[in-house]
């Protein structure tokens, strides 16, 4: 079952978007995450790493303007703006690894409470395994954010216990937007830091397969 | 004189032996050398290890090379993209193997073997399927997976523009893992779609220096995968 009231895909682009503080250096991950750099907020400059290779990304080209060779990391044709680099692989993982980006937008499978992500594979028989920059994103960018909606197409909860799919990394998501809540991963468990309009707590911990802080009262 | 030009793809890729380890530069179709790859299909070598990011698209280039039944294992991180269908089918019958691999790992696994570094400790997969029974070791507190470095009988590379020393630039997002594979290629080939005298790419802006690379062949107009795949080609 989708939720019938909430965020949209867009609207929770642009919510993501409204925490990226000016001149982040940030690297988007396909889908909803993609969305992200349409809504940077007046007066903020973002730079958008893409780990095939280029800093300085710029939006699609218009149509049949685009190059083969200049893409990103889904391999949609992207542009370059001024100011841009291009780099090989190596240099692009050592500023992931190396803790040079401050922020990575990532969509998600599951998030447990303790932050661990899995976004990768559901491991089934039949899936083919491929795993792409996400391991090395998200043990190197300084801060993770996973853009999610807050259940599967089947109805059942992103956010849990322990997560069954296999991991991406361990501990690493720090906040998580969905479109019914705005969710810190805190040493306590999931904190609910702001629903969604005409979203209230308890709807929102229905359709959560862990425990969740509603949030704090003194901020 | 040194001059590593040759005279055509047939035979840049002529010493390619079967059980040869071949790196394959590009990312997507971005960088992918598809006229080499396509003289290594009529060359006839088999049994091959190949490296590359993707597994190809369509039926043209690494796609046509596995669809042949060339490749025994691929290493790389994203075996499957949009027009993808070559790599999966084989992949689920059991024909082909696989060696999943992060992509910095990767990348960093071919740097290293170019560099003369046998391995090395990186944060990534830790705590994952992707990390199991490989030798963890704790910096600081953190724990880490010793990963090796990777080379290779040959790599097979495409850029902008060479000399007869090699030195070579690319163009835009095509570079990603090709300076680096060429550091680690045994036997690097390059096909470049413009060959410049030498000095006629400034020192300054040499990406890959020659040393790295020993054959260059000129491709003038080279096929850009998506295209070929609209236009419905398949190879042979």
């Amino acid at each position: 079952m989708t939720s019938p009231i909430g965020l949209d895909r867009e609207q929770m682009a642009q919510r993501v978007a409204l925490d990226i503080p000016d001149g982040s250096y940030v690297n988007l991950g396909i889908g909803i995450p993609e969305l992200v750099a349409k809504y940077v907020p007046e007066g903020r400059e973002f730079i958008y790493h893409t780990e095939n290779g280029l800093l300085g990304m710029g939006p699609s080209p218009e149509e049949g303007q685009g190059e083969p060779e200049l893409i990103n990391a889904g391999k949609r044709q992207v542009t370059a703006l001024p100011g841009a680099a291009y780099f090989h692989h190596a240099d692009s993982f050592s500023m992931i690894r190396g803790g040079h980006l401050d922020l990575c937008v990532l969509g998600a499978l599951q998030v447990a409470k303790n932050g661990d992500l899995a976004n990768w594979s559901t491991g089934g028989p039949d899936a083919i395994p491929a795993v792409g920059g996400a391991m090395d994103l998200v043990a190197g960018v300084k801060q993770i954010f996973v853009v999610t909606q807050h259940c599967t197409k089947k109805g059942e909860p992103k956010l849990v216990d322990a997560c069954t799919f296999p991991l991406t990394g361990v501990g690493v998501v720090s906040r998580i937007y969905t479109d019914l809540a705005v969710i810190d991963v805190t040493p306590e468990g999931l904190r609910v830091v702001e629903l969604s309009p005409g979203v209230d707590f308890a709807y929102v911990q229905e359709r959560t397969g862990t425990e969740l802080l509603p949030a704090a009262t003194d901020c | 004189m040194i001059d590593k030009t040759v005279p055509s793809v047939a035979d840049a890729v002529q010493e390619i032996h079967d059980g040869a380890t071949v790196m394959v530069g590009g990312f997507g179709e971005a960088g992918s050398p598809v006229e080499l790859i396509h003289a290594l299909i009529d060359q006839g070598a088999s049994d091959l290890t190949v490296i590359n990011n993707n597994t190809g698209s369509g039926e043209v280039g690494l796609a046509a090379l596995i669809n042949a039944g060339r490749v025994k294992k691929m290493i790389c991180s994203y075996p499957r993209s949009r027009n993808s269908t070559v790599f999966p089918d084989l992949y689920r019958s059991n024909k082909i193997e696989l060696e999943l691999v992060p992509q910095g790992t990767l990348a960093e696994r071919i740097r290293a073997g170019g560099a003369g570094i046998p391995g090395f400790y990186t944060p990534a997969s830790v705590g994952t399927p992707l990390a199991e029974g490989k030798e963890l070791r704790s910096f600081e507190g953190k724990d880490f997976v010793l990963e090796h470095g990777l080379r290779a009988d040959f790599a097979l590379l495409k850029a902008k523009c060479g000399d007869r020393y090699g030195n070579l630039i690319y163009n835009k997002t095509a570079r990603n893992f090709s300076p680096l594979m060429a550091m680690a290629g045994s036997t690097t080939i390059v096909q470049v779609a413009e060959i410049v005298h030498a000095g006629g790419i400034d020192p300054e802006h040499v990406i890959t220096p020659g040393i790295f690379v020993q054959q260059v062949v000129r491709v003038p107009n080279p096929a850009h995968e998506s295209q070929l795949v609209r236009d419905g080609v398949t190879y042979p």
